[in-house]
């Protein structure tokens, strides 16, 4: 794995590596000193086309967690809003010795571009591409839907066959949701997408999951072990003339998780929310506050699965040993 | 001494044998006494094996000690310490899979920490174990056990309690073998131009 | 001017005989041709080549003036020879518009000073291609680049009002709208046909149906006024089957296919090299089978190539911010004989009809798509089918480099282009340019 653009590159095997690594990360991160110096040296340059100082400031953590050098690069108040170009900016983080480029955009496809240009030689981890996908955001929720739901004891190696997720909301303009069909699809989840029919892309019979229009009927009848709640917007949703539904209002009404839905989840169901919520339209304050949501466990899982993303990425080399160890022996076995 | 005896057993395992199973067994008997006669018993004593093959030979250790000083409980003796993270050779291999770090229930602050690995070489994943230490707690004293010691150090530190000190040359390879992970106990010698 | 003997050639690639080519003319045909050559004509060994009238493009973009940095009237002509054309027609979007006369007859000089093709300019439709009210088609008309064909190309007359009324308009001179189908509501912010792979893939949809609409609607418009109506680049399986239906109805239209909707898909979209973005963009293998069949079956009349050179800064880039549009005049012919020819759906005689006669029809292009006869201007193109060539978008004449066919290995090679008798391309190579135009 040289980089991580999207969740439908990521094979079974991988994508428990990362999990199981996150594993490892997250039980480092209850310590008093949080600090590894497993990836001192390594510059990691956060490069954000688009707002998203939650995603940011994870990845920042993350990289800074693992004693990697960690460069800003905001494309508000920089030469990028002056109409310097991908390419222009990504030569330069080249010169600076970037290891890493964990990028944040707009336009569908530019970690894609970026990785594959030869504009730079670090690693690309696409932080969010247009209506494309976040990987990293599919994986976090991987995590912690293991966690929670994938039995108990030791949850190292497992992936999550048979479990049942309800992604709902916008999916037409959602990368968490492409993400998280792809590799709840990998892992052996049965996923059901829940949406307006005019939030559902043309094409998606092609996608692993099942389409729903009524989000009663899916809970009443799928009985889903975990509810992922997309973030719909409002202004663009319900402007005149080529609005995707009729109110935020009806939205509410006919997908909004509130109280009533939520209790007839089942008794083990979790709620998730990649963040941030419009409480009051796709999610109801009871939903978002309940202690089956486990949106803020969702943040903290978000920093380990990024650390793993991080060090598998970064950590190791192609070089060959100076000379053969033992250490090698003990790795191989 | 035994000689090295050549093994024909299975293809696979081309090497000279210079430790079986009752010389492991008698190295590590020997190695138990010393940690109790060097620490003046075993209250105090965490043993921290380095993971793959250091965390089997700790429990096997901490067994020994138990049976030497019955009030020792061989589980709360012994923990688990993943060093991948504190290499300082991380890029130049392929990424390496994290091992688990389990630290038994007392903590490491006052204790004498026993580090616990099959086979002693460069130093340099002894001095990540001391830097992953030193980010879990504050030890008394860290003390270091190997089953073999095979020299080529490049780091100045060196082992409290040795099994087997092992003359090799750069171009040998050693293996050790446990019943545990590898279904028989053995030390071997591979490549090399002896 | 030289004389040429071209020996044992192919005429529409049936039969074999002997063509001598002079002053300006195709002089002989057959034995005649010999004996008629007089003392020194260039010889030419023409065994296993394939003589078509020079080809006509209906859908070149030139670039200028206004984007010389992406091409020129003089590169992209020179390419135009290079890919067996002898006339195209330079669309109006360029800046200033090809909206009055003046820029028109610009254009029309700029051709004609470079020499390589007759440069047939295209006026826009509307003022700068707005939309909104009509540009002085009948000035463009009667101009000394004698106008016929107008359109607003890259963009959609898609008010139904000002369409029925530039239908009526150009009737008076015997012009044609070329309508670029796009409904512009429809395909706000659209990157890519709109099915599973833009699903896939993030990218905004440009749906089969914002061609398919416009199309339907122009056709009746076109019924209605009883004026003659062209289909730019038609490229959905769903638009062939709307223009059956309105030839067999008696409807006056025209459409043309380019090469590359003859052959890629929307899954070139996958690795997002803008170099694969165009407008309309890359169907699915159904639409290509479609329109593949459609072009044999004759309810598409024409190919035409819709070349679109851009420069690197805006193709080298990520996919959002790509600029519509793949160069194809070099190409063009390989294409067509790769996916027609080669397939036995279209004979040689077939591809002079849609890529030489039919668009010089449309286009009222007089001398060109001429039939190969004794005394027809000699616009002529000689093709070797037999060769296979990898394309390599820097050796093009083309002064861009945005290919879609970059290191792929097609069939057939224009040997030689001529120009009312004098050679634009020989050997497979341009002619010296100070040959070209003072010869």
């Amino acid at each position: 794995m040289k980089h991580l653009l999207s969740t439908a590159d990521l094979t079974l095997a991988d994508a428990i590596r990362i999990l199981d690594t996150a594993g490892s990360m997250a039980a480092t991160q209850g310590r008093e000193i949080k600090k590894l110096p497993t990836l001192r040296g390594r510059t990691v340059v956060n490069l954000f086309f688009e707002d998203s100082t939650r995603t940011r400031i994870s990845f920042e953590t993350a990289a800074k967690r693992l004693s990697a050098d960690v460069i800003n690069f905001s494309a508000k108040g920089s030469s990028v809003s002056k109409g310097e170009s991908l390419k222009d900016t990504a030569l330069t983080l080249q010169a600076m010795g970037a290891d890493a480029v964990v990028i944040r955009h707009h336009a569908s496809g530019a970690p894609h571009t970026l990785a594959t240009s030869g504009w730079t030689h670090g690693a690309v981890i696409n932080a969010g591409d247009g209506m494309h996908q976040h990987p990293t955001q599919a994986l976090l929720d991987a995590y912690t839907l293991r966690r929670h739901l994938s039995g108990p004891g030791d949850v190292t190696g497992r992936d999550l066959t048979g479990l049942r997720v309800a992604i709902v909301g916008d999916v037409l303009h959602s990368r968490v949701a492409r993400s998280n069909v792809q590799l709840l699809h990998t892992l052996g989840a049965d996923v059901t997408l829940v949406a307006p029919p005019t939030l559902v892309p043309v094409g998606v019979e092609a996608w692993p999951a099942k389409v729903s229009y009524h989000l009663d009927e899916t809970i009443a009848d799928d009985k889903p072990d975990a509810v992922m709640m997309l973030r719909v917007q409002r202004e663009r949703m319900s402007s005149a003339g080529g609005g995707f539904f009729p109110s935020p209002l009806e939205y509410t009404r006919r997908y909004g998780l509130d109280a009533r839905r939520l209790a007839a989840l089942s008794d083990h169901a979790i709620v998730l929310h990649p963040g941030p919520m419009n409480r009051g339209l796709e999610i109801s304050a009871d939903a978002a506050d309940s202690p089956r949501a486990v949106i803020v466990e969702q943040v903290a899982n978000g920093v380990a699965v990024r650390m793993a993303v991080l060090y598998l990425l970064l950590a190791g080399g192609d070089a060959a040993p100076a000379r053969p160890t033992n250490d090698e022996a003990k790795v191989n076995a | 001494m035994s000689p090295a005896v050549p093994l024909e057993e299975s293809d696979d395992e081309v090497g000279n044998l210079v430790l079986g199973p009752p010389e492991i067994a008698r190295a590590l008997t020997r190695i138990a006494h010393e940690i109790l006669e060097r620490n003046k018993g075993g209250s105090d004593v965490v043993l921290l094996g380095i993971p793959t093959r250091g965390l089997p030979l700790a429990r096997r250790l901490a067994e020994r000690l138990e049976a030497v000083e019955p009030g020792l409980d061989a589980s709360r003796l012994v923990g688990s310490l993943d060093v991948t993270m504190y290499r300082d050779d991380l890029a130049h291999h392929p990424t390496r899979t994290i091992g688990e770090t389990d630290i038994p229930g007392g903590g490491l602050d006052g204790k004498v920490v026993v580090l616990v690995d099959d086979v002693l070489f460069s130093g340099r994943t002894i001095r990540a174990a001391l830097d992953a230490i030193s980010d879990l707690g504050r030890p008394r004293a860290v003390q270091l056990a190997a089953l073999v010691d095979r020299g080529h150090r490049e780091l100045p530190i060196r082992a409290d309690y040795v099994g087997k000190n092992l003359p090799t040359s750069t171009t040998e390879r050693v293996r050790v073998l446990l019943q545990e992970s590898d279904g028989r106990d053995a030390v071997l010698i591979e490549g090399g131009t002896r | 001017m030289r004389t040429y003997l071209l020996r044992d050639v192919s005429p529409l690639g049936d039969g074999t005989t002997d063509v001598l080519l002079a002053d300006g003319v195709i002089a002989a045909i057959g034995a005649d041709a010999e004996a008629k050559a007089g003392d020194h004509p260039v010889i030419i060994a023409g065994s296993g080549l394939v003589l078509l009238p020079g080809l006509v493009d209906l859908h070149t973009h030139l670039r200028e003036p206004g984007r010389e940095d992406a091409e020129t009237v003089r590169s992209g002509t020179r390419a135009a020879a290079m890919g067996g054309f002898t006339a195209v027609h330079a669309m109006a979007n360029t800046s200033p518009t090809q909206d009055t006369a003046g820029v028109v007859e610009q254009v029309w000089r700029l051709g004609r000073d470079a020499g390589w093709v007759d440069v047939r300019p295209v006026g826009a439709v509307t003022v700068g291609l707005d939309g909104e009210r009509l540009a002085e088609l009948g000035a463009m008309a009667e101009s000394a680049a004698a106008v016929r064909v107008f359109s607003d190309d890259g963009k959609c007359v898609h008010d139904p009002v000002l369409m029925r009324r530039a239908l009526e308009y150009v009737k008076a001179f015997d012009g044609v709208i070329a309508q670029h189908a796009q409904e512009p509501r429809l395909t706000e912010d659209a990157q890519m046909h709109e099915g599973v792979v833009s699903a896939e893939l993030g990218l905004p949809g440009w749906p089969a149906v914002a061609e398919e609409a416009i199309i339907a609607r122009d056709v009746l418009l076109a019924e209605h006024v009883g004026s003659r109506l062209h289909v730019c680049h038609l490229s959905t399986a769903g638009s062939v089957e709307i223009i059956r239906w309105a030839k067999s109805r008696g409807i006056d239209v025209t459409a043309e296919v380019t090469p590359h909707h003859l052959i890629l898909t929307d899954e070139l979209a996958r690795g997002y090299d803008p170099v694969f973005k165009v407008n309309p963009p890359l169907r699915t293998q159904r639409d290509v089978e479609a329109v593949r069949a459609g072009l044999a079956d004759g309810t598409i009349d024409i190919v035409a190539t819709d070349h679109a050179p851009h420069t690197r800064e805006d193709k080298d880039c990520e996919w959002g911010a790509a600029a519509f549009g793949m160069t194809g005049l070099e190409t063009a012919l390989s294409v067509v004989q790769e996916t027609m020819v080669d397939t036995g759906r279209l004979t040689w005689a077939d591809v002079a009809r849609v890529m030489s006669t039919a668009p010089a029809q449309i286009g009222r292009v007089s001398d060109h798509g001429r039939p190969i006869a004794v005394g027809e201007p000699a616009n002529l193109v000689l093709v070797d089918p037999g060769i296979r060539r990898v394309v390599v978008p820097e050796e093009q004449a083309t002064h861009s480099t945005n290919s879609p066919f970059r290191g792929r290995e097609l069939a057939g090679c224009v040997i030689a282009t001529w120009l009312r008798g004098r050679a634009t391309v020989m050997d497979g190579s341009a002619c010296d340019e100070s040959v070209v135009v003072s010869s």
